[in-house]
């Protein structure tokens, strides 16, 4: 409620007319504000004009101030019903009462400046609002700002993996966060992480917290210790009544070893031949208490096993009867097979919520799979001793060129029989692939030809340019389909070259396509 | 560089022998598909002879898998022997190999009939 102030004018000779009376012989009544619901204000409002103080009998705890203050009449300001202001007088400068002349023309003058006075009002209301919904979207904008530049710009690209992620922010911006540490030993740190509250305050605890992350990941080789160590960090850094949940998990790309810790995140799924296991592990979320100690949870990822790491504005979304998307939906998804999980539980979960809901909360996911052909792990790109490098062009029937020149590098290492015609087959279909869908026949392109050797393997990289189409996932072709005509006889090759060795990897930096193959030197020269 | 491909029909007691010769590969679809052709003139099984094959790739194995539907809708059985350790392997993995009989030899496939 809104107070206006008058100017008391008091006589210096203590009466008399006050004209040419100077300003500074009156004297300011303080405003006093008149509570919503005090007795007053339910007289000020039935009263229908000037209410003489010495008239009341109210007990009001605003009425005894208004009479200390030495008021002697209060003019209601009246706007729509309610009570907009009051303008306090004190006696009059000639110590007369206040005539019923006098209570008429201020009752008239106050009927005049209500309006006026609500207009202003509603007007300053307006503009407050106005710029508190600027600054609201303003803060909205630095949060958006801060999470996007500190979540990972592009996924790890490692061979025998693929990782993808998907984050997308509510309205309201919460602290969802995810990100991949790059350890030594091709190792790969995978965090998921969500702050409590959101705009400005939940980004800049994210911000510290995944700079801390970052830094214990790199001094302790156990999650539980990492989380332990930034739960500590964190502690006196953190506003009371925020916390953070966090799931770290270490994967080992090589073994497909995973270790995991969890603060108090949603549980990680780990799609498997026989169903989903839900990878449990105790711990409390970081930055509540310090000294906290968390479990670990192990698991070793097999091929085509798929973990899935969730942030709750998935489980917590609802449909529009109000009902949760919860964890069993969730599940029951991610046990279903998908070429693209991301892309399978989005979908899952638009469909649930319905086309016109609006996202309540950040949406974060994070899915780490290992491929079919990931078995072999003691080689990546660059290692080895180099036995061969040669071109062929792009003509059908160069492969056996091709196949019979990596025979002759790989002769000293000894393969047996049925293993070299394996490899033979394997690099025949892969220069094939090369030339008919990396060049695309074209003869003036070349398809290069690598052959490296370590002491457990060998490894023949077939190179094209073909780097910016996509390759397909080999898929088991369906002989019964084939046969009964459903589906074309063709469609072999990528099929036979994943049967033929023990890997198979392929990497493309935008113009060039590099497939791998592996083959292990079984008892080979040791 | 692939051999030039040939295959050639020859009667015996129950059916045909369809011999090949060079590399299996997609230029080996037309001469084979003849020579089926004329297997399939007289009533009973195919048998294919790979011993002077030296080379058969995802395409040619598209082209069997082509020939095997066209036997499997005609009710025709198929044999084949002469294939090596290596191409026995390759057409178990792709299962070629359930749905024709595969032999050691030339004796063991004639006989089978």
């Amino acid at each position: 409620m809104m107070l206006e102030r008058l100017r008391r004018r008091r006589s210096e000779n203590g009466g008399g007319p006050a004209a040419g009376t100077p300003l500074s012989q009156t004297r300011l009544i303080d405003p006093i504000p008149i509570p919503p619901g005090d007795p007053l204000e339910t007289v000020l409002l039935s009263a229908g004009g000037p209410v003489g103080v010495a008239d009341l009998e109210l007990v009001s705890g605003t009425l005894d101030a208004v009479r200390a203050a030495g008021v002697e009449l209060i003019v209601p300001l009246i706007g729509q019903g309610e009570l907009i202001g009051a303008l306090y007088l004190g006696p009059r400068l000639s110590d007369q009462p206040y005539s019923s002349d006098d209570r008429r023309l201020l009752g008239g003058l106050a009927a005049q400046v209500a309006p006026a006075m609500r207009v202003a009002q509603l007007i300053r209301e307006q503009q407050a609002e106005a710029k508190e919904r600027e600054r609201i979207e303003q803060e909205l904008k630095v949060a958006a700002l801060i999470q996007q530049t500190l979540l990972p710009k592009e996924l790890p690209s490692i061979p025998g993996w693929h990782v993808s992620a998907f984050y997308r922010p509510a309205r309201a911006v919460g602290g969802d966060f995810y990100d991949f540490i790059p350890l030594a030993d091709g190792r790969l740190g995978v965090v998921i992480g969500d702050v409590t509250d959101k705009g400005v305050p939940a980004a800049l605890v994210m911000a510290t917290c995944r700079s801390m992350l970052r830094s214990a990941a790199q001094k302790h080789d156990s999650p539980s210790k990492v989380l332990a160590e930034v739960n500590d960090a964190l502690v006196p850094e953190i506003p009371a009544a925020m916390f953070v949940t966090c799931l770290y998990a270490i994967i080992d790309t090589g073994a497909g070893d995973v270790v995991l810790a969890n603060a108090g995140h949603n549980l990680p799924y780990m799609q498997t031949e026989d169903g989903v296991v839900e990878l449990r592990a105790a711990g409390m979320p970081l930055g509540l208490m310090p000294g906290m100690d968390y479990e670990e949870k192990r698991y070793t990822m097999g091929s085509g096993e798929t973990m899935v790491l969730t942030s709750d504005g998935i489980t917590e979304a609802h449909d529009p009867d109000g009902e949760m998307y919860g964890f069993g939906r969730l599940m029951a998804r991610v046990a279903r097979r998908a070429d693209d999980m991301v892309v399978a539980l989005v979908d899952d979960l638009e469909s649930f919520a319905g086309p016109d809901a609006e996202q309540e909360d950040d949406i974060t996911l994070v899915v780490v799979r290992r491929s079919h052909s990931a078995q072999v792990s003691a080689m990546a790109f660059g290692a080895g001793e180099l036995l061969d490098s040669f071109a062929v062009r792009s003509e059908e029937g160069n492969e056996r060129a091709a196949v019979t020149r990596m025979a002759e590098a790989v002769a000293p290492l000894g393969f047996d029989r049925r293993d070299l015609e394996r490899l033979q087959t394997a690099v025949a279909e892969t220069v094939m692939n090369a030339i008919e869908h990396g060049n695309e026949g074209r003869p003036e392109l070349e398809v290069g030809v690598e052959v490296w050797a370590t002491d457990d393997v060998v490894s023949v990289r077939v190179t094209d340019q073909g780097g910016a189409r996509e390759i397909p996932e080999p898929q088991t072709p369906d002989l019964e389909a084939k046969l009964a005509g459903l589906q074309t006889p063709r469609g072999w090759g990528l099929f036979l070259v994943e049967k033929m060795v023990d890997d198979v990897r392929s990497t493309s930096d935008g113009s060039t396509h590099t497939v791998e193959l592996i083959m292990k030197r079984k008892g080979a020269l040791r | 560089m692939s051999s030039q491909f040939r295959a050639t029909s020859t009667p015996i007691e129950d059916g045909s022998l369809v011999t090949m010769v060079g590399t299996v590969d997609r230029a080996a679809k037309e001469p084979l598909e003849a020579a089926y052709a004329e297997a399939t003139r007289t009533p009973g099984r195919v048998v294919l002879d790979f011993r002077e094959v030296d080379y058969i790739n995802s395409t040619g194995i598209a082209v069997i898998v082509g020939l095997l539907a066209v036997a499997r809708s005609e009710g025709r059985e198929i044999h084949a022997f002469g294939l090596t350790e290596h191409y026995r392997e390759v057409f178990t993995i792709t299962r070629l190999a359930d749905f024709m009989t595969i032999h050691e030899d030339e004796e063991a496939a004639v006989a089978a009939g």
